[in-house]
């Protein structure tokens, strides 16, 4: 995306290259539907160097490590590529060896899966249909996470699938976080903080996690607790790229420090980040990258004219959350302002409320989604009346409502 | 934003207590505010932790997350369990005058 605005601003002198270890471009949002079946894993792929301008140079190669003082990108093998500019774009990663025990053959991808990336989410997909019932633990390690609502929106799918399976009375599903609640900011607790009960969905806050017991199938906390699960679907602790840490730019985690507002990070001047690479404390969502690209082709111009760097990134995020049963919300913040009530004038799709739940078009192909449809359409009862009704809701609504809810970021 | 005043402290707060201006912390509060929350005397091992995390918060903006305080504060996580006895990181965020950790939502 920057690349892109950047060779479009035809700024003189200027060569792009932009180097990834390989050509697939995930649509990262996408995984929580592979799951549930809705999204195939080939539907959420694509060819990264197709998204790029031809005048950019696309380089398939592994980076080992930035040297900033010789300019220098090292990449595996002996080659080297200098540089004036530096943008880091390298994202966040899940990092389930940080927590003892998670990797242990006996659990994971057994018992125990993440879903944040495409084979831990595709793995999930045959572990559900497989799972005939029992305690289901849907968990968050510690934050920054990518996407954060989408765990607490896995929670949500989850109580529609085994709901659709009408197995969702033999399944204890309880949201695991070490944050005080679920909702954590005033606005969302009084808007949804009865969403969990209403869905039979168990809490357990405040869990700092110790680690996995593979021989008890429990998961751990600090301070004692230990809970039980026949699935465990964890969002592993998130840190930025090896190469990143490797370089000593990064912070404890592995995010590069940088000005919250200029991107240019703290410690060298030629190199900026952008995305969730960065440290900057917003979430780390797509539509964060896609509200900063902007300022950062102003900034990156300035200062190869060797001016002031003059555009100023204000924390602005937004988000669509999928509730289940066919409903979203919507929810948009920046740095300084809470998520706020009232509508959003989205183009297009017409305003959307906010913090409030409107019903959406169910995604394409959604196997589950679809048979509900077409039962709710035939007359057939679905699982429960509130079912049917949200389900024609969407259904009403899908001439107007064209964006679809998972295209949250 | 509501305004307390304790013992001649005067600070804003949020709906749940805490302040909404890290410059309105201060030592003197926080063994205040402990009392308030039921830990009765503030030892050196509690005030380690909290002033690291509001060095910490000064340059990162956000206020450090049990983890971080563990890999950079060098605190051991079930030790700050036993100091701020269920809820750690909101205890010690409340009493160091800074936000307690948040989602998104």
């Amino acid at each position: 995306m920057l690349a892109n605005k950047l060779a479009k601003a035809n700024l003189p002198d200027l060569t792009i290259t932009v180097v990834d270890q390989n050509d697939d471009h995930h649509y990262q949002p996408g995984y929580l539907f592979i799951p549930f079946g809705t999204y195939r894993p080939e539907q959420v792929v694509r060819s990264r160097a197709a998204q790029l301008s031809k005048q950019v140079t696309f380089l398939r190669q592994t980076i080992e490590r930035v040297d900033p003082d010789g300019r220098q990108v090292h990449l595996a093998g002996e080659s080297a590529l200098a540089y004036d500019w530096l943008v880091i774009a390298s994202g966040a990663a899940p990092r389930p060896d940080q927590t003892p025990g998670l990797m242990d053959e006996r659990v994971w991808r057994r018992s125990a899966f993440d879903f944040y990336t495409l084979d831990g989410a595709e793995a999930l997909h045959a572990a559900l249909a497989n799972f005939e019932g029992g305690r289901l633990l849907v968990h968050i390690s510690e934050m920054p996470i990518k996407c954060p609502v989408a765990p607490l929106e896995f929670a949500f799918l989850a109580d529609d699938y085994f709901r659709g399976r009408r197995m969702r009375h033999k399944v204890d599903i309880t949201y695991v976080t070490p944050l005080d609640g679920a909702f954590t900011k005033p606005v969302a607790s009084a808007r949804l903080g009865n969403l969990l009960e209403e869905k039979s969905i168990r809490l357990a806050s405040d869990f700092a996690v110790a680690g996995v017991d593979p021989q008890a199938s429990t998961l751990e906390s600090y301070d004692g607790r230990h809970l039980p699960f026949d699935l465990l679907v964890t969002v592993p602790v998130n840190m930025g790229a090896q190469f990143v840490i490797d370089s000593g730019l990064g912070d404890d985690l592995g995010f590069v420090p940088v000005d919250k507002h200029t991107l240019q990070s703290v410690a060298h001047e030629r190199i900026f980040a952008i995305g969730d690479a960065t440290n900057v404390p917003t979430s780390k969502a797509g539509a964060v990258a896609h509200f900063e690209v902007d300022h950062l082709v102003r900034n990156l111009t300035a200062a190869m004219a060797g001016q002031p760097l003059p555009s100023s990134y204000d924390g602005h995020a937004n988000c669509f959350v999928e509730a289940g049963r066919g409903k979203a919300l919507l929810l948009d913040f920046n740095y300084d302002t809470e998520p706020l009530t009232g509508l959003f004038p989205a183009p297009v799709v017409g305003p959307m409320k906010l913090l409030g739940s409107f019903a959406h078009q169910p995604p394409r192909q959604a196997g589950l989604r679809e048979d509900l449809l077409e039962r709710a359409a035939a007359g057939e009862a679905a699982a429960g009346a509130e079912r049917d009704v949200d389900v024609r809701q969407g259904a009403g609504h899908s001439q107007e409502v064209r964006s679809h809810a998972h295209q949250h970021y | 934003m509501p305004i307390n005043t304790i013992d001649g402290h005067t600070f804003t707060v949020n709906d749940e207590g805490f302040l909404t201006d890290r410059a309105g912390g201060s030592e003197d509060l926080a063994a205040i505010l402990a009392d308030l929350i039921g830990i009765d005397d503030l030892t050196e091992q509690h005030w380690a932790p909290l002033r690291f995390m509001r060095t910490d918060s000064a340059t990162t903006g956000v206020t450090p997350t049990l983890r971080r305080m563990q890999t950079v504060g060098g605190f051991d996580i079930k030790e700050l369990f036993l100091l701020f006895p269920g809820k750690p990181a909101k205890k010690l965020a409340y009493l160091a005058g800074l936000p307690k950790p948040v989602g998104c939502v």
